[in-house]
This record gives structure tokens, sequence and C-alpha cells, in this order.
């Protein structure tokens, strides 16, 4: 089933950087979706358009409908702050908010007005769990969050995402900056997690794409390549430009 | 060649070092002098004529309550005007004001910080006062009130630009993060981005006191320079007369080595132990905030 359907998104910044040529892509529910290519494929700016964090930033022209659940997200009536609830975001560098690991858990239901401390407490146990974290932290809750490891600080904020129980999470290259023993956690905790929620990925590498992804859709210079199911893409890709930067030709 | 390099290295060097302990020794220079100058007045004028609420020199009535309070009074005021303009100024500038408004915002404001402040007290004397005067049913217009709201102004401008570089030091991954939680705006504000810059807004008000509480010229012109205990909460609507005020308005006119010479120094003294006060609390809360930082990441 699609939960996100892309119709022909074009979208240009200010600076004229990297930007979006008419992409077209639907996106599967319970399931690991993997965008990859070089840097400046326009991948990042694709995530940030689903939660309209690109709101906030200088852009130029934009064009096209994503649709989730059948709504276009891209108009400029609907609520973006129950957009946001409802589609998460884990970010490249790991940001806890300046507060302890409990207050970054609880931050963003008590912004939806949650006030009873016997939920808060459940939700900050159950997605401390999902993001296979809460065996390290369960007895310094009140610990500042930036004293913990990076590793540890990057589920603290996918655990931050999960509270909200939205039900699309948005991870831009969310091990880019994490050990290798980490990058494995957060891997299986996503593997855990599709079962249900909708995941939409940026790797950090090709590795990780080949990895993760149940279907991948290949970017380059803005435009959608090649999308299909990960396994068929990673082992007999179709378009010449997808087999070069698989190989390492490229990129 | 490099014996030549190591000369000059050798002395850039110890060029940079000596201007740096220049300013050490300079405010320590200014501190003995004023300690020498000042010093006597404790022997020579009782301490309960000293604390006393008279201040009439020429009856050798040297009472520095009433200047200290005015002081206070005037400065409190203008704290409580200059903190939360100057801040949601400084927010705005920041956070909400698109690119083009706050290219224009900032240099406006630190423009406003170059005025000099006999130009504000001009403009105080005359449009100031006098609208207090008829607006608020006062037998004069010259009150603490009038020189708070000056003193405000020209506090604004420094913690508005210091405070504004430390909303604008703060990672925009930490607003990012709030967003995509569903944070609006005004959330993200209150709940992440100040408190990120908590030490840097809290030396924006200090500054801002330190510049309040020092500053002569404005106050002079504008507070009617009546010393009167000001403690009741109608002194604020009366004239009042600060130190710094008082001690502009009579050094000029005291016989080198008088008593009222001494005391004009003892005041002196006392207002630079204030400054001093405001700015190590400051210097305290930042070096703090750095520890913290520094222990938290190491």
């Amino acid at each position: 089933m699609n939960k996100i359907i892309i119709e022909s998104l074009s979208l240009q910044y200010s600076d004229g950087t990297e930007s979006l040529r008419d992409v077209s892509l639907d996106i599967r529910q319970n399931a690991v979706t993997v965008l990859f290519g070089p840097a400046g494929g326009g991948k990042s700016t694709l995530l940030r358009c689903l939660n309209r964090l690109n709101d906030l930033t200088e852009v130029k022209s934009s064009a096209g409908r994503i649709l989730i659940d059948g709504e276009n997200i891209l108009d400029p009536q609907i609520d973006v702050i129950a957009l946001r609830r409802k589609v998460g975001m884990v970010f490249a560098r790991p940001v806890p908010l300046p507060m302890s690991i409990r207050e970054n858990i609880i931050y963003g239901l008590e912004l939806a007005g949650e006030k009873r401390r016997a939920k808060l407490d459940e939700a900050v146990e159950r997605s401390l769990k999902l993001a296979a974290l809460w065996d390290e932290v369960k007895d310094r809750l009140d610990a500042p969050a930036i004293a913990l490891s990076g590793g540890q600080q990057q589920r603290v904020c996918l655990a931050r995402v999960l509270a909200l129980q939205p039900e699309i999470i948005l991870l831009d290259e969310p091990t880019s900056g994490l050990d290798p023993i980490s990058t494995g956690k957060v891997e299986a905790a996503l593997q855990e997690l599709k079962k249900d929620y909708t995941i939409v990925l940026v790797p950090h590498s090709v590795q990780q794409a080949g990895r993760t992804a149940d279907y991948a859709a290949f970017f380059l210079q803005g435009e959608l390549v090649e999308y299909g199911e990960g396994k068929s893409i990673f082992t007999a890709p179709k378009e010449k430009k997808t087999e070069d930067y698989i190989t390492g030709r490229f990129g | 060649m490099e014996k030549s390099l190591n000369w000059r290295e050798f002395i850039i060097t110890r060029a940079i070092k000596a201007s740096g302990y220049s300013a050490i020794v300079f405010v320590a220079l200014i501190f003995f002098f004023l300690i020498r100058e000042g010093a006597p007045t404790l022997g020579e004028v009782d301490l309960s004529t000293l604390l006393n609420v008279r201040w009439y020199p020429i009856e050798d009535m040297f009472g520095i309550l009433p200047l200290i309070t005015g002081s206070l009074v005037v400065t409190i005021g203008a704290m409580l005007i200059a903190f939360p303009l100057g801040i949601g100024t400084a927010v705005y500038i920041a956070e909400i004001a698109p690119r083009w408004m706050r290219e224009i915002l900032k240099p406006l404001v630190e423009l406003l910080g170059g005025l000099p402040s006999v130009v504000l007290g001009f403009l105080g004397i005359l449009l100031v006062s006098p609208f207090l005067r008829v607006f608020l049913d006062l037998p004069t217009g010259l009150t603490a009130f009038t020189g708070s709201l000056l003193l405000g102004g020209i506090a604004v401008p420094t913690i508005v630009s210091v405070a504004e570089d430390a909303l604008d030091a703060v990672p925009r991954a930490y607003r990012e993060g709030a967003w995509a939680l569903g944070a609006t705006r005004w959330q993200t504000i209150w709940r992440v981005t100040l408190p990120a810059a908590k030490s840097g807004v809290l030396t924006a008000v200090m500054l801002g006191i330190g510049r309040a509480i020092g500053e002569t010229m404005t106050v002079m012109m504008v507070t009617g320079n009546a010393p009167v205990l000001a403690i009741k909460l109608g002194s604020l609507f009366s004239p009042v007369r600060t130190m710094t005020a008082t001690i502009a308005a009579e050094m000029g006119e005291v016989a080198n080595g008088s008593v009222h010479y001494h005391t004009l120094f003892f005041i002196g003294m006392v207002l630079f132990l204030i400054s001093l006060g405001v700015n190590i609390a400051a210097s305290s809360v930042v070096f703090r905030a750095k520890k913290r930082a520094e222990r938290i990441l190491s």
C-alpha cells in the first residue's frame, strides 16, 4: 500500500543550489524506502519536503504535490504542526535539545499538551526500548542528554521522534557520525520499527543502502534516475548511471 | 635572515603582551587613585553623616544615601523597560524577521547605540519631560521615571546587540530539531533557543545594567537633580539625583583637597564597586555556564 505519493515535485532554492526536478515516487507503507545517490542530489531536500521543514528555508519556487494518506501536504492550508507530529524526523548530526534525556523525549508530547505523568513515563520507557537505548540509560534519565555518546545521542533523537507515535519516520543520514556498532544498533532498530511505521531513509553509504532497503530510489542532480525493489536495484540495476554509482565508478 | 625574523617575533610578542597588561595596569591605577582621593572621607566625615539622607555639602551634610537610591531607582526602572524591549527585539531580529528586515534592523539598532547621550538628554528635556508632565499630571516632568525611560533607550542597543549575537550562535539544528517535533515558532524560541543562549543573554542584560548605572549626561539633564531619598513608590515620579550626576555637576566647583572633594571621590569609589560587582556577576554566570559545558563535553 502506498503511504506517500509524490507527484512531479520540483523545487529550487533561492541561491540556486540543490533542487528537485519533476520527481514522482510512491512510498510503501511498513517498509524501509532508501533515497540514495551522490551529494547534492536532492535527497535531503525531498525528505525536508515531506514534513514541510523547507518552509523555514529560502525556497525560490516549488511545484507538484505530495499526498500522504491522500491529503496534499504542500497545501498552504494544512496544519503543519500536526503534520510534523505525524511525520517524525531524525537528523544527520544528533542534536539532543539542551535538556535531560527524559525531557528530550517528552518534549514533543508536552508540546502536544500531554501532562499526565504516568503517560509521559510510559512513553519514555516505550520509545527508549524501541530505540534500543533503554538498558543503557534507564538509571540516568535525568542526566543531560549532551553527556551521552554520539551513538546514544542519536538514539535519543530517534526515541524522541518515536515518543510522538508518528506514522512516518524520516531519517537523514542518521548514522553518518556513528561507529559501526552504534550504526548496527540503529539499523537493527529500523528493521523492527518498519513493522509499525513507514520509514524513509537517506543512508550515508551505498553499503548501508544495500543492507537496509526494501525499496530504493537513486537520485542524481535533482532527478530520480531509478526506483524499485532494493534487491533488484542493488543486484541488477536497469540504468547505467545507477550501476556506475553502486559499483563505485563515481560518487 | 632567521635571526631578524626571531627578533621581529620577539618584539611583536612583547608589544602585544604589553598592551594586554596595560589594560590591567590602567584599571589598577584608576582604582588606586580613587582610593587615594576618596578614602580620606572616612576619616573626615562621620559614618552617621555619610549614611544620612541629607546631601547638602555647603553645610557639611554629606549623606550619600539619596544619591545611591537615586541611582538604583533610575537604573532599576531603566532595566524594567530595557529588559523586555531588548530581549524582544533581539528575538525578533534573530528568529522572526525576514533577512532583509534583519539587515536593516541590526545596523539601525547599533547606530542607536552610538547616539551621544547628550543628544538623548536634549530630546528628553524638550519632548519626553513636557509630555510626561502633562500626561501624568505631575508638578515637573524631570523625574526618575523620565531618566529611566531614556536610560532604557540607551541600554536597549547594548542588550539587543549582545543578545542577538548569542541567539544567532545557537545551532540551526536545535531549531530544526524542535520544529520537526511539532513545536511552534514561539515554543521553539521559548523552550529551546533562549535556554540554549542563556549565558549570552544574561551577559547582555548585565552589560545593559552596567551601561545604565554609569550613564551621566542624560540623567543629569532629565532627572531634576534633587537629592531626595527615593524609597517610596511615588519617588519614581519625583525628581532624584544619581551618583554620576552629582559627581559631574559638583566636581568642577569644589576646592581641591576639601572634604567635599574627597566625598565626591568616595562616591566614585562606590560607583566603581557597583560596576565591578555587576561585571563580576556577569562573568561568573558566563564562566559557570562554560565550565558546565566543558564538563559535559569532556
